[in-house]
């Protein structure tokens, strides 16, 4: 179980504790009504969450990790937490990676809360769990205990201490030692919101898979309202030794959407964690990754691809933390950007003291189409042994001229020309997805987005 | 076909072409040969209509249609092939994707039905087989890894698919050994037809021993200095361009 800690870390500077209040209110006015009230730890981890919260508030672009991430809009919004609403959202508008015509497991949340009557467990092998957060809390708290706000901790950074604070609902998927489950395992979010005013929910995901285990997660998340929503989510995710979770997320909320996003990784001897971010969606939006390697031989990818147009803030932020020796990592992204999109990849390799043999290599490439579109990279190693592989590189250009005249010579014209580049660009992100049902569903929504403009 | 009226063209504010004067019929081939320097690969960057070149004067009226005035899509549709002297690499997009996009949307351009997959493969195969290339070549990504023979060949590929009416050859022979020159003048050809012309320009009369043009014109200093019969190639070949005011250490 959780322990409280009665020393806190010192406040870090570039927060704003002021922009704190509006959400503590709102806290301490739900919180009774929060689910798995009755046990104590999750009621203390809540009060930890807050307590950290009210402490920082939201980061300001003071903060060295949110330099290039603004989230002054957020103060301005006077968010109200979602509140568990009948919605028209039906199985028919929820997006799949799946054939047409079958089913598999999924869970379906709207708003943050659970909806069990869009939801199914079918295809997954005996012994594997898969709930929502509430129910576990209910039923099944031995579930979640051992594991829950141990990767993602509130003490870390203030959007974890907000999202602790509120935790209620989310995907729980527990996969015991030895099983693989064969089906893609999807989770659905749908952000609906409400036309009154802005709305706000904290999704919580835990991913368990034991040593030797194997599962692919598909995430979606897509917007059908029209007001503006926060949808502020945390994961944490354990692979077990000999394990490999394949974990693929694709964002493509309305643009009246805020997106943070923070996952967990933690990677035991010899596991695979496997994740993959495809962003076309979001006003702004932020995915924080951070992967620990437990055990040797551990491997980690984190991948992704981004697009953006209008006025969109895409912000991919990455934490490789090398702890342990012999482990490899790998980071391809890709992004295209447009109009005054702007764009921020801040990756950071750390190798510990003692960590030989890491294996590291990272990379980002932007593409800009347009003169006021805007990339800011800041790639970091930090290295403290000596016997290690690391390397990274970031780039920011254009289309190529030479190659654009080429494919016009021969008939194409000028927009179907760049659209076959930027495809061919972005091509190569979706590559680092070795599951070929995942890559061709995302390949389909990069044309999308292409086809959008 | 087509007729180049003083055609004068700068790069970055310097004059490269001074007036070319040029009269292409359908069924004839005709070499451009100069040294290097002398405007060869300007003429056809500004015939493909490549950006970067401004034309300060004169004309070109291509089947009686201003061409300078056409995109460089709707050049092509309307029959203007370049073979590139440096072909593009093209990562991430397959060599068909390629073929198969820019035969329909020139298809499309011209109000002709779009090929279907099967139909596309079926014109391919026949066409490759005849230029000693691979189905691998035609998966791979346009150009990515390919020797400079086989950037030549899928040049050549490219016209016998796409079948333009004035195709411009920018030193095909560049970069090639005797064997694939053989191949790919031998796909060049098979393409001669009484409907369709052909520029090919050369520093070198290697190419025209195989690729028999009908007029020969020397272009140097920005001008077509002489024109004749293919026998003016060999003649070059013996003397050298020194004839031109150009003293190539060759």
């Amino acid at each position: 179980m959780a322990t409280t800690t009665t020393s806190r870390p010192a406040t870090p500077r570039g927060f704003d504790p002021a922009t704190a209040r509006p959400f503590l209110e709102q806290f301490d006015r739900l919180k009774a009504d929060l689910p798995g009230g009755s046990l104590s730890w999750v009621r203390d981890l809540r009060e930890q969450g807050r307590a950290r919260f009210a402490e920082l508030g939201f980061p300001t672009v003071k903060n060295e990790s949110w330099r290039y991430t603004n989230l002054r809009a957020l103060d301005k919004l006077a968010f109200q937490p979602a509140v568990a609403a009948e919605t028209g959202v039906s199985f028919d508008v929820l997006p799949t990676v799946r054939a047409a015509g079958t089913t598999g497991p999924r869970l379906v949340f709207v708003d943050g809360r659970f909806r069990a009557e869009l939801s199914s467990t079918a295809g997954l092998p005996a012994g594997v769990e898969l709930l929502n957060l509430a129910d576990a809390l209910a039923h099944k708290p031995e579930l979640v205990g051992e594991h829950l706000g141990r990767l993602a901790t509130p003490d870390d950074l203030s959007l974890v201490a907000l999202n602790t604070a509120f935790l209620a609902d989310g995907p729980v998927l527990h996969v015991p030692r030895g099983v693989e489950v064969a089906e893609p395992v999807e989770l659905v979010f749908v952000s609906v919101g409400s036309d009154e005013h802005p709305t706000s929910f904290h999704p919580r995901t835990l991913i368990i898979a034991e040593d030797n285990s194997r599962v692919v997660i598909v995430e979606h998340h897509v917007g059908l309202g029209t007001g503006a929503t926060l949808s502020n989510g945390v994961g944490e995710v354990f692979v077990g030794a000999h394990a490999s979770v394949h974990h693929y997320k694709v964002q493509r909320e309305h643009t009246n959407a805020f997106h943070l996003s923070h996952t967990a990784a933690k990677v035991g001897g010899h596991g695979v964690y496997d994740n993959f971010i495809l962003t076309t969606g979001a006003k702004l939006s932020r995915n924080e990754v951070r992967s620990t390697f437990d055990g040797e031989h551990g491997d980690t990818h984190v991948s992704g691809a981004y697009m953006v147009r209008g006025d969109q803030h895409v912000d991919t932020s990455t934490f490789i933390d090398h702890a342990v020796p012999c482990c490899t990592s790998r980071e391809v992204y890709k992004g295209v950007i447009d109009d005054t999109a702007r764009a921020v990849f801040q990756g950071k390799i750390l190798v510990r003291p003692g960590a030989q043999k890491t294996d590291g290599y990272q990379q980002n490439r932007a593409l800009l189409l347009s003169e006021t579109a805007e990339i800011d990279a800041k790639p970091e190693l930090e290295i403290y042994a000596d016997d290690v592989k690391c390397s990274h590189g970031a780039t920011a250009g254009e289309l190529d001229d030479q190659q654009l005249f080429y494919l016009r010579a021969r008939g194409i014209d000028k927009e179907t020309a760049r659209g076959l580049l930027i495809g061919a660009f972005l091509a190569e992100a979706l590559d680092e997805i070795p599951e070929e049902g995942v890559r061709e569903a995302f390949q389909a929504y990069v044309s999308a987005w292409q086809n959008a403009r | 076909m087509i007729e180049i009226k003083n055609l004068h063209a700068t790069v970055d504010g310097k004059e490269i072409l001074k007036g070319i004067n040029l009269t292409i019929r359908p069924g004839e081939v005709h070499a451009i040969m100069g040294p290097n320097g002398s405007g060869k690969s300007t003429l056809s960057y500004v015939l493909a209509g490549r950006e970067g070149y401004e034309i300060t004067k004169g004309s070109v009226v291509y089947f009686g249609q201003d061409l300078l005035a056409m995109e460089p899509e709707e050049r092509a549709a309307a029959g203007v092939f370049l073979a590139f002297q440096y072909p593009v690499e093209i990562p991430g997009v397959a060599n068909t994707t390629f073929l198969k996009s820019a035969l329909n949307a020139i298809r499309k351009q011209r109000g002709e039905q779009e090929l279907d997959a099967m139909q596309f493969l079926k014109l391919v195969r026949e066409k490759t087989k005849s230029l000693n290339m691979t189905d691998e070549m035609l998966k791979r990504a346009v150009n990515v890894g390919f020797s400079g023979g086989e950037k030549k060949r899928n040049e050549t590929l490219q016209m016998a698919v796409l079948q333009p009416r004035f195709a411009i050859l920018d030193e095909t022979d560049s970069g090639l050994d005797i064997d694939a020159l053989k191949i790919v003048a031998e796909g060049v050809n098979a393409l001669r037809s009484p409907e369709r012309a052909m520029l090919v320009i050369t520093h070198y009369q290697r190419l025209l021993d195989y690729i028999v043009p009908d007029y020969v014109h020397v272009l140097a200093h920005g001008k077509i200095q002489r024109s004749g019969g293919k026998e003016l190639a060999l003649e070059l070949e013996k003397n050298g361009y020194a004839e031109f005011g150009v003293n190539e250490a060759a």
